[in-house]
């Protein structure tokens, strides 16, 4: 019987049935990874350590864990004791971590296999995994086709069906675009309900992890596990942690949508328009109702975004200079050409631009100009999202402007363009606000994605109108034909 | 041509935490290199550093202390250069907010005190250590000290001399031992300074323009180096050049201070809060807690061994002076009865023996309790003061007790009126000639009776006593 496509709530039957073991059902995982290589999902295989992990699985019959034996992918940016962590940089291609994440500690600790290590734009810059020192990653739906980014061989692992669910992080919609484009469920939680210890830094004010899986139900079960607060990451929240599978099945009778004034969907593909309309009116049908709501400063989300994100890139990046891990420059002179030769040679060409406008921002002189006054912007967008969420639920946009597109069709002569593709996800990470992707339709046999965001610490509210969505539609059981990748 | 001088003083105070600023790795001097480093200290992918809030009690209680402004709420930001010995191309400083704001100290000159006013106090961590000469070809790095909490305290341009420099340098640390902030070691680094010097015209309102002179971790070398730096400048200035504003370096092998790098190529240090770490909130019960468990200032306690003790105000000022003659007078007092006798061997045999050595009591083999009984000893008689100090010397040698060596060399006092009289009278016998000289007026031979009695007791005899026979014999 074939695992692929199943979801962990699906996995957990077959497992307690004793239809399968954890054994056999990591051993499945790892030989669809294998199967679907040319996807280029994977950067490095966790295969011993997975057999021998899943063999000592013994599940607990009475009160099993829902992530006992399940098979899991990790982001390449989470790191895992003595598992390459490469950031799909070459700059870390030879870092293995003395540690592990604590996102990745407790969704082991919860009995999971970290099966792989996940394709990814390099160092977690860009939206459409194109970035990667490891190569581009193939769309499931389409050959040829970027997956999204950051998140994007996460995001394709689960499309394919090789794991029922993997991790991401989202720094400005790196596991909702990602999401959409491979017609999965992606949630990026609030900022700071996630740990970020041992998540190799892009942003560090915008960085958060969170699951993307074949459903909500899914992604609720792995925020379960990853949720709470770190005494090793002190920005992590020390609120408490509900169980997001408790109130998934209520109603939705009387919520209230807001649809965001400021962002013109007439510009968008009329296909795309016309898939929005459609789920509007589904989330009617299951007694939502909808208000036009304004966020004056929203618009300024994207050019907010890229002087704050770049800027705190341009030194966390810092570290990577040759001295003490990852890759190192050969015969050089001195400090000064070590550092030169070895950052020169280990980024790549995204990566070095970032960290050009992030040094920019900062300098002297134009501090005040760029960051300074990007944190205030940032300040004015969230008070926009406080006051609008006095009268609201929740917020619904699309996902992403477009559908998937092909490789170096886009950015390749303007960066902007690329950036762009982040319009609807970068004010959440912005306000530091939970929100996530569904799979509402298709356009043009590519998936497409319906982003809700919600208030500070409401993923229980997110989670719950995505699962009652899934429950009356058939989008998220959509799977792609993976003919071409065999 | 007259000139004066304006300096202002960074000091670099290295807090006496258990463990690091940012991580719980220890703080311990000398370690084996890289052996007091975690996964934070290194700056690996994917660490965070948690704050340390040791580190800003002992910075709130220096700022309480120098009567400044507390800052409940400060942040940190993020100091961006490369270096080798600095892991993460960044150090974690306070640049925006820091958490003490002013303030004073106040420093003896020839004249009258003077008040140096302090602009800031702020937080930051210590980068780790390059060594350059010990591997051919190669640079290596020792973070042991990586991430070690600093307090940077910078003072006013109002300190005109190198004279007054090293006197604020010696309040400094003064203040930072006594409030247990700082171990004050200076030859380990626990307490350095840049100056900033400059020199004008008397006269002229504007500063001129001043050099930075790095690291300099001694008294003697803070006077050498601002001397030094004073008279080129008005070398410089007097040959009609201009001062150039760089940093400099104070070679004391030289006596000479060298450009290190001209600030033109300075860098840009792109200063922005640090996102990995919230502003850190110090409650108003964390402050009431540290003013109710202030440690007692030297002036406080100059008064108390005068009150209590009933010291000199010249020998509860020295002792007061230092906290760890301080902290040595305090934990012998107990079972001592005369104090005044324990305040001047403090300040007479031990801290010439101290001075000698180049240490500081705690580092030699003398004991507190060992002490007590040696100042109980001559208090009561058991032996002279003078066996004291042969009894003292083993002390420092070995560190056994008085007691000990009283008993095993048999150098208890001879006290009793009997046995003195009979080796008086043995003298008297022994000596007609000088009997008879004393008795005819010279009265100096007096002398040569004691020291002959004294002699034949080994020294044992109680002087006091001896003086009381003699003088009954003789003038018979």
């Amino acid at each position: 019987m074939s695992i692929q496509f199943k979801s962990i709530t699906e996995l957990n039957e077959l497992l307690d049935n004793k239809a399968i073991s954890a054994s056999e059902l990591n051993q499945e995982s790892i030989q669809l990874a294998k199967k679907y290589s040319e996807l280029n999902c994977f950067v490095t295989l966790n295969e011993e350590n997975a057999k021998k992990k899943s063999a000592a699985i013994k599940r607990n019959q009475k009160n099993p864990s829902l992530l006992s034996g399940i098979p899991l992918a990790q982001k390449d940016l989470f790191c895992t004791e003595g598992l390459r962590t490469t950031c799909s940089s070459k700059i870390l291609s030879n870092f293995i971590p003395p540690y592990t994440a604590t996102a990745v500690e407790k969704l082991e600790g919860a009995g999971s296999i970290t099966i792989g290590k996940t394709n990814m734009d390099e160092f977690a810059m860009g939206s459409s995994n194109e970035t990667s020192f490891f190569g581009s990653v193939h769309n499931p739906w389409k050959k040829g086709f970027v997956p999204g980014g950051s998140s994007g061989g996460s995001a394709a692992a689960v499309a394919a069906g090789i794991v029922p669910a993997a991790t991401g992080t989202d720094t400005g919609g790196s596991i909702r675009q990602p999401a959409a484009h491979c017609g999965i469920t992606g949630l990026k939680p609030t900022y700071g309900r996630i740990s970020r210890w041992g998540m190799i830094a892009f942003a560090s004010s915008l960085d958060q992890a969170g699951p993307l899986a074949r459903n909500a139900e899914d992604c609720a079960i792995l925020l379960n596990s990853m949720s709470g607060y770190d005494s090793k990451d002190t920005t992590s929240l020390n609120s408490e942690v509900p169980n997001f599978l408790e109130n998934i099945n209520q109603s939705l009778k009387g919520k209230k949508i807001g649809i965001i004034k400021e962002f013109d969907l007439s510009d968008l593909d009329t296909e795309v328009q016309e898939r929005f309309e459609e789920s509007k009116n589904a989330y009617e049908n299951l007694g939502a109702e909808f208000i036009e709501v304004s966020l004056p400063n929203i618009s300024a989300s994207v050019p907010t975004y890229y002087s704050i994100a770049p800027a705190e890139c341009s030194s966390n990046l810092s570290r990577f200079d040759g001295v003490r891990f990852g890759y190192r420059a050969e015969n050089t002179v001195d400090l000064n050409e070590l550092y030169i030769k070895s950052r020169s040679e280990g980024f790549g060409d995204e990566v070095k631009r970032r960290i050009l406008i992030g040094t920019y921002a900062l300098s002297a002189g134009y501090y005040d100009a760029y960051y300074k006054k990007a944190q205030q912007v940032r300040r004015l967008i969230k008070n926009d999202f406080d006051y609008v969420f006095k009268s609201v639920d929740l917020l619904m946009t699309p996902t992403s402007p477009s559908t998937a597109f092909k490789f170096e069709s886009k950015g390749t002569q303007n960066p902007v363009e690329l950036y762009l593709e982040d319009l609807f996800t970068i004010s959440a990470n912005l306000a530091g606000l939970p929100a996530i992707s569904i799979p509402h339709g298709q356009v043009n046999s590519l998936p497409v994605g319906l982003q809700l965001i919600g208030n500070f610490l409401r993923e229980d509210l997110l989670l719950n109108a995505a699962h009652v969505f899934q429950k009356n539609s058939d989008f998220h059981h959509a799977k792609p034909n993976l003919e071409d990748f065999k | 041509m007259s000139w004066e001088t304006v300096i202002g003083l960074e000091t670099h105070v290295q807090l006496s935490t258990k463990t690091k600023l940012f991580s719980r790795a220890s703080t311990a001097f000398g370690a084996s290199p890289n052996s007091n480093v975690n996964l934070i200290d290194c700056g690996l992918p994917g660490v965070l550093p948690s704050v340390n809030k040791e580190a800003f009690y002992k910075a709130i209680r220096f700022g309480m202390a120098i009567g400044a402004h507390i800052n409940q709420t400060s942040i940190f930001d993020r100091k961006n250069y490369f270096y080798a010995d600095l892991p993460k191309g960044y150090q974690i400083t306070q640049m925006e907010l820091p958490i003490v704001l002013g303030g004073s100290i106040e420093i003896p000159t020839e004249n009258s005190p003077k008040k140096i006013n302090i602009t800031r106090a702020h937080l930051e961590e210590d980068a780790g250590k390059s060594i350059h000469d010990e591997f051919d070809g190669f640079s290596a790095i020792d973070l042991n000290r990586a991430g070690t909490p600093l307090l940077e305290i910078v003072s006013e341009p109002e300190i005109s001399s190198a004279k007054e420099a090293v006197a604020y340098m010696k309040a400094m640390h003064q203040l930072v031992t006594y409030l247990d902030v700082s171990d004050g070691n200076m030859a380990q680094g626990s307490l350095r300074c840049d100056a900033n010097v400059s020199i004008r015209k008397i006269g002229d309102s504007e500063l001129g323009t001043r050099t930075e002179i790095k690291n300099i971790n001694s008294f003697k070398f803070i006077e050498k180096a601002i001397n030094f730096e004073i008279k080129r400048q008005i070398k410089v200035l007097e040959s009609g050049e201009k001062v150039t504003q760089e940093t400099r370096l104070y070679d004391s092998a030289k006596d000479e201070t060298r450009p290190m790098r001209s600030k033109e190529f300075a860098n840009d240090y792109r200063y922005f809060p640090e996102p990995d770490l919230l502003p850190v909130v110090i409650s108003n019960e964390e402050m009431q807690k540290i003013k109710d468990e202030f440690p007692e200032l030297p002036t406080e306690k100059e008064t108390r061994y005068q009150n209590e003790y009933g010291l000199s105000s010249y020998d509860a000022q020295i002792i007061a002076s230092s906290k760890s003659m301080a902290d040595f007078f305090e934990s012998s007092l107990t079972g001592v009865k005369n104090y005044s006798l324990l305040a001047n061997w403090l300040i007479g045999e031990i801290s010439a023996y101290l001075n000698k050595e180049l240490i500081e009591i705690h580092e030699s083999k003398l004991s507190s309790e060992n002490i007590a009984m040696l100042i109980n000893r001559i208090d009561d008689q058991t032996i002279s003061g003078k066996i004291g100090k042969s009894i003292f010397e083993e002390m420092c040698l070995n560190g056994s007790s008085p007691d000990q060596i009283i008993e095993s060399k048999g150098l208890r006092q001879i006290t009793d009126d009997d046995s003195i009289e009979k080796v008086v009278d043995e003298v008297i016998e022994n000596n007609s000639e000088q009997v008879q000289g004393f008795k005819s007026g010279k009265e100096k031979l007096f002398g040569f009776f004691v020291g002959q009695v004294m002699k034949k007791t080994q020294g044992k005899a109680n002087p006091q006593t001896v003086n009381k026979i003699l003088k009954e014999k003789l003038a018979k």
